[in-house]
């Protein structure tokens, strides 16, 4: 003990004199215990433009049951919910033999528009202030940008704010918005209607292309980023403030048991922690009930809609780079709110969707095989015959806007990009909101860590910038259409040309998702044409398109609440809508007909769907081991 | 005793390639690379013995673009404790791969040479051979075990061969080739990353190892195989024989 004290003080006075630092090293000795300090501070992260500056965070090393128990102490630590089998006492058994912790400044969780954009934003103002904040980005994906899929056109309000070179830096933001078409598609015929869209100024992109130039950026500028890790849990100290999360366990098999290579997970603190992992984010999710976020502005719930996407290489004859189309109508029916998308990349790539919301009432409703069909479409078809599909993949998205945003801030930390919500609607874009709610969070967090300012201020910020007149002035463009095609369609018009949100009145969403489902037996089936293997395919073709993966000899990441819901209520009342709304197929009814569940976890895209519209919200999405899900690149 | 440990960035195993327009080769850009698996199960096989205490380096070496130093890195995290990145800008086959670890081989002095079998992407299973040749070192190939006798200079391997399982003793210093069933690789955990960022990577060059790199095999054109075709019911044994004979040609 003596010695390790000797060490820190010999190298915090090689420090700059720097007050924070300084206390920050003063802070750690006290939890440690003698026995079991192996601790060393390391040189920080290997980012080129920076001197080898002495670490400002080290790891202690506990190996002994009692110094885990003691270093945290509050009960709660081991696990925040109450969905936990069997697999999940023997992960806190484990916890108990020795888990590391790593500590940061400031820890994000998901390498996304949102989080990156607060790194960055975090590492500019320390530069500016001449100070350093330590900035760590985890994120479950193999690489970064491996779980990012958008439309995408680009509004790069954000990004001129965030980085106002980026068309002298390479930049993946190459191809302007060209057009904006509009049709009312019916089974034949397309009909061209004026377009509501106004893109000029905007880029067609792969989102995940920008995502990963976003991440090279960050790490210039000296943040840590861990792809390959899950934030599985959040941790809690005595007093209920989130100091940060705890990373999945690694090599557990299937029934419980450790593997050979079982590495338990690590603890990542913050004193500040931001959460950015995107729509329906799990431990978003778990801290906006926790600390009952919604409640506290009178939030409605969130609505969201699922889009399933693919990226097609066609004919140079028949590619327009920078031409944006958007449909309503076909293949949905009035009842069924969503569209498709078409946007004309660079290199003879076209991104084409289907977005879907969850609302829908009809349980034999298959998101997927709408999709399928609309491929065939006399429109769509000419552009795709004689071209490849590059890539698929599947992702759910916020649609409840200005309504539905909770509070942001919570003891410990905040929620940035779409884990909060801030997608505009009407515009269908919500990339440059979830940036900018990541750059007002790091200002707000730059405030707290090195002013004492409070975390509020982002809350505050949010509500003074341009996101918040956006989302406000888009705001009852979706709720209209609880009301049918037609008059949703004419309250947008209103709004468009006339009214421009500037109403008295809010409307307001209609029922939860999950519940809005009907009985299957008031409901008719629908019957989907068999793929044709040239326009449209079956799952298993598009998942192996998704590069899809997860290591099978692990616990199912989708846990059941209850087992038995899915055989007595599921399958008689509402005809398994998880085995037609999956992408992925990961729900599958037993090959014999019975009403019996499997799960094939392997599969999951990570969209969150499942988490969304099951009837009883009996399905809980948890991370599986980092690394596996999609592997995006174009998307 | 040093280990040296041969890895290879290649295309993920899970992700779907396809063959680019002009036929060149397979489309990498934009896609999710990693260690080449049996690399994986190499190196998880060369810290066992580190960590048994019958090693005292482990040194992972990848030949290939700047990109490498990712692959090398994931080595470093997962224990190894220097890296050796040799930059080349066009990937070679495996006579000049082995030609440059032969040199690397004069250079390092390592008591064993681990390398995976075979590479995930060209499937070829020639390098390890190759070096051993050249280096006219003993070769135990397609390893699931290993044991290692120090004081005798001795490695007792297990080979994966067709008929079973064939136990070789190879005099060290040697070169083995791993399959795999050897063992099961660890996961490179978050502290392992973190530290190693600050263990080195040397950069060399091709000069510097004085490899010519003239290759006598050129790829000529690389296609997908041919879509295959659906099945024919046939409706009696005359029928079968007449496709067979006149159609298929192999009777």
């Amino acid at each position: 003990m003596h010695k390790l004290l000797v060490k820190l003080s010999s190298s915090s006075s090689s420090f700059s004199s720097n007050p924070l630092r300084h206390s920050k090293n003063q802070r750690f000795i006290l939890p440690l215990l003698p026995s079991s300090i192996t601790s060393n501070p390391f040189t920080a992260s290997g980012s080129p433009p920076r001197p080898s500056i002495p670490a400002n965070r080290f790891i202690s090393r506990f190996g002994y049951p009692c110094s885990a128990d003691l270093f945290r102490k509050s009960p709660t630590l081991c696990s925040n919910s109450t969905t936990f089998g069997v697999i999940w006492s023997s992960r806190c058994i484990s916890s108990e033999a020795g888990r590391e912790s790593i500590e940061y400044d400031v820890l994000i969780v998901g390498a996304g528009p949102a989080g990156l954009s607060a790194a960055i934003r975090l590492k500019q103002l320390c530069q500016q202030n001449n100070i350093d904040l330590s900035v760590c980005v985890v994120e479950k994906g193999a690489e970064v940008g491996a779980h990012i899929i958008s439309g995408n056109v680009f509004e790069p309000l954000a990004l001129d704010e965030l980085l106002p070179h980026w068309r002298q830096q390479q930049a993946p933001i190459e191809i302007p918005a060209s057009s904006d078409k509009f049709w009312f598609l019916t089974k034949d015929r397309a009909i061209s209607l004026p377009s509501p869209f106004d893109n000029k100024g905007n880029y067609v992109i792969s989102l995940s292309q920008l995502v990963r130039w976003l991440g090279g950026k960050a790490e210039e500028l000296g943040t840590e980023i861990y792809p390959g890790f899950s934030a599985s849990e959040v941790l809690y100290d005595a007093s209920d403030k989130v100091v940060g999360i705890a990373t999945r366990d690694m090599g557990i098999s299937k029934d419980g048991s450790k593997k050979e290579n079982f590495q338990p997970g690590v603890d990542i603190k913050g004193r500040v922690t931001l959460f950015a992992e995107g729509c329906r984010g799990s431990l978003s999710e778990k801290i906006i009930k926790k600390y009952k976020l919604r409640e506290e502005v009178n939030a409605q719930h969130q609505t969201y809609a699922l889009g399933i996407k693919e990226v097609w290489e066609i004919d140079e004859s028949k590619h327009n780079p920078g031409e944006v189309v958007h449909t309503l109508g076909w293949p949905l029916d009035p009842k069924t709110y969503g569209g498709s998308f078409l946007y004309h990349m660079n290199d003879r790539q076209i991104a084409l969707g289907l977005v879907v919301a969850l609302n829908y009432k009809n349980p034999f409703l298959n998101p997927y095989e709408e999709f399928q069909k609309l491929k065939h479409h006399p429109a769509i078809k000419r552009v795709l015959e004689g071209g490849t599909v590059l890539q698929y993949g599947a992702r759910t998205l916020n649609e409840g806007g200005f309504q539905s945003i909770p509070y942001p801030v919570f003891p410990g930390g905040a929620i940035i990009g779409c884990s909060a919500g801030f997608l505009n609607v009407p515009k269908i874009k919500g990339t440059h909101t979830a940036m900018k709610s990541g750059m007002l969070a790091a200002e707000a967090a730059f405030g707290a860590l090195h002013e004492g300012l409070n975390m509020n201020t982002y809350w505050d910020n949010l509500r003074d910038s341009w996101v918040w007149k956006e989302l406000y002035a888009a705001r009852n463009y979706r709720p209209a259409f609880e009301y049918g095609l037609l008059p949703g369609l004419a309250v947008s018009a209103m709004e468009h040309y006339v009214l421009k949100g500037k109403v008295p009145f809010t409307l307001k969403h209609g029922k939860a998702d999950h519940e809005a489902t009907d009985l299957a037996r008031k409901c008719t089936p629908i019957e989907y044409p068999k793929p044709d293997g040239v326009l449209s395919f079956d799952v298993p073709t598009s998942l192996y398109r998704s590069n899809t993966n997860h290591d099978h000899d692990q616990p199912s990441h989708l846990r059941l609440k209850d087992p038995k819901i899915p055989e007595k209520l599921n399958f008689p009342e509402y005809a398994a809508p998880e085995s037609r709304y999956c992408p992925a197929r990961v729900y599958v009814e037993d090959e014999e007909g019975k009403p019996k569940l499997q799960i094939n976890a392997q599969n999951c895209l990570h969209c969150k769907a499942c988490d969304i519209k099951d009837p009883k919200q009996n399905i809980e999405w948890t991370v599986p081991e980092g690394g596996g899900g999609p592997a995006y690149s174009l998307m | 005793m040093k280990i040296l440990v041969a890895v290879k960035r290649v295309v993920d195993y899970a992700v779907k390639i396809r063959v680019k327009p002009d036929k060149t080769g397979v489309d990498t850009q934009n896609v999710k690379m990693s260690m080449n698996p049996f690399c994986e199960i190499a190196l998880e096989e060369a810290l066992r013995i580190k960590e048994a205490g019958f090693a005292k380096e482990v040194v992972a070496v990848s030949i290939g673009p700047s990109q490498c130093v990712d692959t090398l890195r994931t080595g470093l995290a997962m224990g190894a404790d220097r890296g050796i990145h040799v930059e080349a800008n066009s990937s070679f086959l495996p006579l000049t791969i082995a030609k440059i670890l032969r040199s690397l081989a004069e250079v390092e002095n390592p008591g064993l040479i681990f390398l995976g079998k075979q590479a995930i992407d060209d499937d070829c299973n020639q390098t390890g051979q190759m070096v051993a040749a050249l280096l006219g070192w003993p070769q135990a190939t397609f390893a699931s075990k290993v044991v290692l006798d120090n004081d005798k200079h001795v490695a007792t391997v297990d080979r994966e061969v067709d008929g079973g399982l064939e136990t070789l003793s190879v005099d060290l210093p040697a070169v083995i080739t791993t399959d795999l069933r050897l063992n099961q690789p660890r996961y490179a955990t978050l502290p392992n990353i973190m530290k190693a960022k600050s263990k080195p990577i040397k950069k060399m060059t091709l000069e510097d190892l004085k490899v010519d790199i003239k290759s006598d095999i050129e790829i000529v054109e690389v296609t997908e195989p041919p879509k295959r075709k659906s099945g024919v019911i046939v409706s009696s044994v005359d029928e079968l024989i007449d496709k067979l004979k006149n159609e298929a040609h192999v009777v």
